[in-house]
């Protein structure tokens, strides 16, 4: 008696909380693991032009376990990832649908989306090399990460990230795992530090004086330099220079955010006008603005500090042979004791 | 012999008759809301994974298990060391500062660990202050020439983890030693025994239920830990779960994992209740003398008002300092997020409805092991406490799997029936996000209450009972009285614990809701710490005003309550 | 009159865990008859005494209040059955000052009424002036009299009292007890007590029930068992017995100090132990038939009491002189009053 009073109490003051549960032909719902900060300006101009609102959650790890367990209830249009490898899941999943757009398909080049229209990246990041200003250095293979020269001098996040992981992934894509096994723990040896922390941590441990170069993504060079991140962060971007490695046979590895439209969208039509929005002129440069990323739409602009690294070479290997050997990049950085 | 109607009867009425079957109902419904998630994880491990742990084996796990047990040793270490000192600090002498210290030494309550480690990494940067000064003072130029070691070790992780942790181990054990019996000081002393050696040879070993207790507590949030470890560097089984399911897409193999740590858990709470089976501390309805105070002398005094202060600078005062110079430089610089308000309701809604949740059921777990003492509500107890040894995340997958199937159980019901869509009920509501939370920290609701009660004599609710009372109106008239200020502790706890809770938060809540812990993660997660430093200190700031509650709760008690048994030195935790 | 059974147990047995607490236990008390239940600790005296009121249910048999069966086939629980219980820590509530712990339970009855009658039960036992106070500023004897009223106020059918005056010191006890026992006397209540103490049990009870190990061992009045105890055990427990071995043998007993000629009720063939009651024992300085030298007095205000080493006996015998003796006494005489030995 007095737990159903409790229960009944509870489920009332939680409905507090609870947005309608049947969302009008204007309101779309978006579960996302990109930051709140970094979508809510796309979010705004699409709703100031098409009066259409875009409710969010965002989630880090299990938005895929979420969609999943919710089934046909669920209320999610669009799911909004970082990392080819986690778009790939959530189409393994079963989460996605097939989605046939022609806008969708001549924005994005083929290699950054799915062939069977189930996902599509919006933006790229490419995972470079973040070394200090008074290094000389014009070029960069990432070979030369496990060059006994760079013992003690290199800072880089652990080795399981899914940022490191996909590095990897494209490093067995080229070599196979054996010799990416022995590149990685080069790599180790020449640590100046435990792999940790964030890529920002890498400008800042550089200008700390703890390592001379490390890897981090493009677009954080340009959060640091451009002062969103405040004064100090503008001091730690000073501190390094940015230099787009490759692959001696290949190019720089890149990696996509992306979405997609949930298998069991209520309101399908309205997500797939918003991911055509998000490929926009208008959509792309914001992306481009507010996050400092690649653009996927060829010609949109890229940020005046991105475009100073030089001109981008995609590496060669696609995406989807690179999320295939993520699992095996993963096991790898446990068998050398990467992140030991 | 009775007859066999008669035996029916017993094993339906059970030992007290017809009372408290009502209780028991509930109480097992609360075993039921901790057993379910788990049995969830236990349908996905079962769905298997191959290879995973041949590979775990071979590679990670005998680090990640070396260093899971360092750190816990050491966390272990720190906290009952600071944990234990500063209690017997404040309870056995009286100095300057003493009532003052008395309760700021719960304030790094209020610090989640995921903060302290952030806040530290910078402070302690080689760029950072405490480094920069150091190297103005020695008179040198370059980064180069001078750094002090990496906060980023295991070393670091336990530091800091010790500090903000070692609350928990000071609160019990704070309460044992005022709950001692000063008779059994006296009789140490006259057998020989200093002052300073009472603490080794009576009042510790007394006490050393509470110590274990504390101990347990601050180690489960230990492994619960991921933000601090990550940040820090450290692989911990935790992170090993972590891994095999982000990285790997290998959730069964998480699950699995997670189990696996979870009967590990169990096993050493277990071993702890068995090591103290013996022990009981009787209550008496009458009350013995506390132990007398003795005055510090105005060094001593300050030398103990010093060291006393020590961990509160270390685990508040500094990193408190540091959140708010960081948010005020934030606030100059971006101004206030119009979001914040949102967020400070939604955090204080969603921590105030799972308190009371919480509460609720950890009430009626520990009252039903008081009125219906038996096999079914100690097993109710023990389960209850299941939540808190399991990690955050992975206790979010398991009333994922629940509530969400029996959403989707729940529409697809209606719409078949009633051609009605319900939507999804209990995530769509938030209620999901409730039982978790409620879940996870029931252990502390139920464990507090049952250590209040504890304290009341039996012979109470007898004369309750037979002065008329039915077990309702003896809990409403007689329990609720007396424990109210144990349940007060156990709620305030609990509170403090949902505003800081992260990872069920960050996968249950409903759409547009943010909290200022998924606010802080959102921003840390990709590298903007400063922006999240407003929501940092606005975490810490929520919790301190029931931490100092919590410091009080008790100490304005009436007199008349107070001498007979003092209700608000209750052991927080321990039951558990 | 003819009084009506208050109380009946009927083969009332209880089990904790393996060991059985109260076995096969059948007893009737009369209304307005009190009685004493009185055994060592762990006798299962107060678990009967709990299962009485209900705070404890029995494993077998059946309870009785006032003919309406309270446990056995239907359980009523303890608010219902109307006991008044005075228990052996008071238990008294420590939120609720000494009026509301007496009006405690008179929930249901008009406020007028439940105030009246709290002032006359406070009236009665004469603790009007603690009304306001609360249980931690009481006495000992206080917060018993508190506990006394607490529970009469209701007017119990059966008041059970479970080892009520045992908090209190020696001096206090004797008068709170005669004070207890003359208000529930005069309230005509039908009591049960349970006590430890034979002197208690024997001075309070209208009937004596005297338990070892879950059993009666003897019920009847308080000189019956007294006087005439059932066995051994019963014989021990009211009283510190002299024994001294030997043979029954016709009517008399033999010692190593000579033979005894026993009253009938002491005639038991087969005996082995002749029990001597101190009292029995008379001392003179050359009357006596048998030697004995002094050891030791013990004296104890009123009376005295010696410890005697008797010439033939290994044993030393104890007795009580109420006259005193010669401090310089050493070597004296005793006879032994037959009318007062037992044989076991």
């Amino acid at each position: 008696m007095k737990a159903k009073a409790l229960l009944t109490s509870v489920l009332l003051a939680t409905s507090v909380l609870s947005m309608p549960s049947l969302a009008s032909a204007a309101e779309i719902n978006l579960y996302t693991t990109r930051e709140p900060a970094l979508i809510a300006p796309l979010l705004e101009a699409y709703a100031k032009s098409t009066g259409t609102k875009v409710n969010t959650v965002f989630m880090k790890d299990g938005l895929a376990e979420r969609v999943a367990s919710e089934g046909a209830s669920s209320p999610a249009d669009i799911l909004m990832v970082v990392d080819a490898g986690n778009l790939v899941d959530l189409a393994e999943k079963g989460v996605t649908q097939q989605i046939e757009s022609s806008v969708l398909n001549e924005a994005i080049p083929a290699q950054l989306r799915d062939g069977k229209g189930h996902w599509f990246g919006l933006s790229m990041r490419g995972r470079v090399l973040y070394a200090a200003k008074d290094i000389d250095l014009a070029s960069f293979n990432y070979e030369d990460l496990a060059d006994p020269k760079w013992k003690g001098k290199v800072c880089i996040r652990a080795g399981q990230h899914p940022y490191n992981t996909a590095l990897i992934a494209d490093y067995i894509a080229h070599y196979g795992a054996d010799e990416t096994e022995k590149w990685l723990a080069g790599m180790k040896e020449n640590l100046a530090r435990k792999a940790a922390g964030g890529d920002r941590d890498v400008a800042k441990d550089i200008l700390g004086g703890i390592c001379d170069i490390g890897i981090g993504n493009t677009y954080y060079v340009g959060l640091m330099t451009s002062g969103k991140g405040g004064e100090e962060q503008v001091k730690w971007a000073e501190a390094i220079k940015v230099v787009l490695p490759t692959f001696k046979q290949g190019g720089t590895q890149v990696n996509v955010s992306g979405a997609a439209v949930a298998k069991n969208s209520p309101n399908k039509a309205e997500a797939v006008k918003f991911l055509e929005y998000l490929v926009s002129d208008e959509a792309q440069k914001i992306y481009a603005e507010a996050n400092y990323e690649y653009p996927v739409r060829a010609g949109a602009a890229v940020d005046p500090i991105i475009a100073s690294f030089g001109e981008l070479k995609i590496d060669t290997k696609p995406l989807s042979e690179i999320v295939s050997h993520r699992k095996q990049a993963s096991e790898l950085v446990d068998k050398v004791g990467f992140d030991n | 012999m009775p007859s066999s109607s008669q035996v029916i009867g017993r094993l339906v009425a059970g030992r007290t008759g017809r009372s408290g079957r009502g209780w028991l109902l509930v109480s097992l419904c609360a075993g039921l809301v901790v057993i379910l998630p788990i049995a969830g994880l236990m349908l996905e491990a079962m769905k298997g994974s191959a290879g995973l742990w041949g590979h775990l084996f071979s590679t990670i796990l005998p680090v990640a298990l070396v260093d899971t047990v360092i750190l816990l040793l050491g966390v272990g270490l720190v906290t009952a060391t600071i944990g234990t000192s500063t209690a017997w600090l404040v309870t056995a002498y009286n100095f300057p500062g003493r009532r003052l210290l008395e309760w700021s030494l719960l304030l790094p309550l209020a610090v989640p660990t995921y903060i302290i480690a952030y806040a530290y990494l910078d402070i302690l940067h080689p760029i950072g202050v405490v480094q920069g000064s150091i190297r103005w003072i020695l008179g040198y130029e370059t980064l180069r020439q001078f750094r002090l070691p990496d906060v980023r070790s295991m070393a670091g992780c336990i530091l800091l983890l010790g500090f903000v942790l070692y609350p928990y181990v000071y609160i019990p054990t704070r309460a044992m030693f005022l709950t001692q019996s000063g008779n059994l000081v006296d009789a140490a002393r006259t057998l020989g025994v200093s002052r300073r050696a009472v603490f080794w040879r009576v009042a510790l070993p007394l006490a050393r239920p509470a110590v274990a207790i504390g101990i347990a507590l601050a180690l489960m949030e230990t492994l619960n830990d991921v933000g601090a470890a990550e940040f820090l560097g450290v692989r911990t089984l935790t992170v090993s779960i972590y891994t095999t399911w982000i990285t790997r897409t290998d959730l069964p193999g998480a699950s699995q994992i997670a189990l696996a740590l979870l009967m590990v858990v169990l096993a050493l709470v277990g071993l702890e209740r068995f090591a103290r089976r013996q022990q009981r501390y009787a209550t008496d309805a009458r009350r013995t003398r506390g132990l007398a105070q003795q005055e510090a002398g105005p060094v001593k005094g300050l030398f103990f008002l010093f060291a006393g202060a020590l961990p509160v600078l270390i685990g508040f005062i500094v990193p408190a300092i540091y959140l708010s110079t960081e948010a005020w430089k934030r606030y100059q610089f971006a101004g206030l997020s119009p979001r914040i308000l949102d967020e400070a309701v939604s955090t204080i809604l969603i921590a105030a409805l799972a308190t009371a949740a919480t509460v609720g059921f950890g009430l009626v777990v520990a009252y039903t092991n008081r009125v219906r003492p038996g096999r079914l509500s100690a097993m109710s107890l023990r389960i209850s406490t299941m939540g808190y040894a399991a990690p955050g995340t992975v206790v979010a997958i398991g009333v994922l799997i629940v509530l969400a199937g029996l959403d989707r159980f729940i529409d697809r019901t209606a719409s078949d029936w009633f051609g009605v869509s319900t939507g999804l009920l209990f995530m769509g509501s938030g209620a999901a996000l409730v039982y978790a939370l409620t879940m996870r920290f029931l252990a502390i609701s139920a464990g507090g209450i049952e250590a209040g009660l504890s304290r009341i004599p039996l012979s109470l609710d007898h004369a309750s009972r037979t002065l008329g009372q039915s077990t309702q109106g003896t809990f409403r008239h007689v329990h609720l009285p007396l424990s109210k200020t144990a349940i007060a502790a156990a709620a305030l706890l609990v509170f403090v614990d949902c505003v800081k809770e992260l990872p069920a938060t960050l996968l249950l809540r409903p759409l547009n809701v943010e909290t200022f812990a998924t606010h802080l993660y959102g921003e840390a997660a990709r590298g903007t710490y400063e922006e999240a430093s407003i929501a940092a200190l606005a975490i810490v700031a929520i919790s301190i005003l029931p931490v100092i509650l919590l410091s009080r709760v008790g100490r304005n008690e009436p007199d008349r309550s107070a001498k007979t048994f003092r209700q608000g030195e209750i052991p927080v935790h321990e039951a558990l | 009159m003819q009084r009506k059974t208050a109380v009946r147990l009927d083969k009332v047995g209880r089990i904790f865990g393996a060991a059985a607490a109260v076995k096969d236990i059948s007893l009737e008390i009369t209304g307005g008859e009190i009685l004493s239940l009185v055994g060592p600790s762990g006798c299962g005296k107060s678990t009967l005494l709990r299962i009485i009121a209900g705070v404890e249910t029995a494993d077998t048999g059946q309870v009785f209040l006032d003919e309406r069966m309270v446990d056995g086939g239907e359980f009523i629980e303890p608010e219902r059955r109307r006991v008044g219980f005075v228990f052996q820590d008071y238990a008294l509530f420590p939120h609720l000052s000494v009026r509301d712990n007496i009006l405690f339970g008179l929930k249901g009855r008009p406020r007028r009424e439940a105030v009246a009658t709290v002032s006359d039960v406070m009236e009665r036992i004469g603790i009007r002036h603690l009304a306001s106070r609360f249980p931690h500023t009481l006495s000992g004897g206080e917060q018993q009299r508190v506990a006394l009223a607490r529970a009469l106020a209701p007017t119990p059918s059966v008041v059970l009292l479970d080892e009520p005056f045992s908090n209190l010191d020696q001096g206090l006890r004797e008068r709170v007890r005669a004070a207890t026992l003359s208000v529930l006397r005069s309230a005509g209540a039908t009591v049960i007590m349970v006590t430890h103490d034979p002197a208690e049990a024997l001075s309070s009870g209208d009937r004596v029930v005297l338990m070892r190990a879950g059993e009666i061992v003897q019920a009847g009045t308080p000189r019956e068992v007294y006087s005439h105890p059932a066995n051994a055990y019963a014989a021990d427990f009211f009283c510190a017995f002299n024994k001294i071995p030997g043979a029954y043998r016709d009517g008399s007993f033999e010692t190593a100090i000579g033979r005894f000629v026993l009253p009938s009720i002491a005639q038991r063939e087969g005996s082995r132990m002749l029990y001597v009651r101190p009292q029995a024992i008379r001392i003179s300085k050359d009357l006596g038939e048998h030697t004995a030298y002094i050891e030791e007095r013990i004296f104890l205000g009123a009376s005295e009491k010696v410890v005697l080493k008797v010439e033939g006996l290994e044993d030393r015998l104890t007795t009580v002189v109420t006259e005193p003796l010669p401090a310089d006494a050493r070597r004296v005489t005793i006879s032994i009053v037959p009318e007062l030995l037992l044989t076991f």
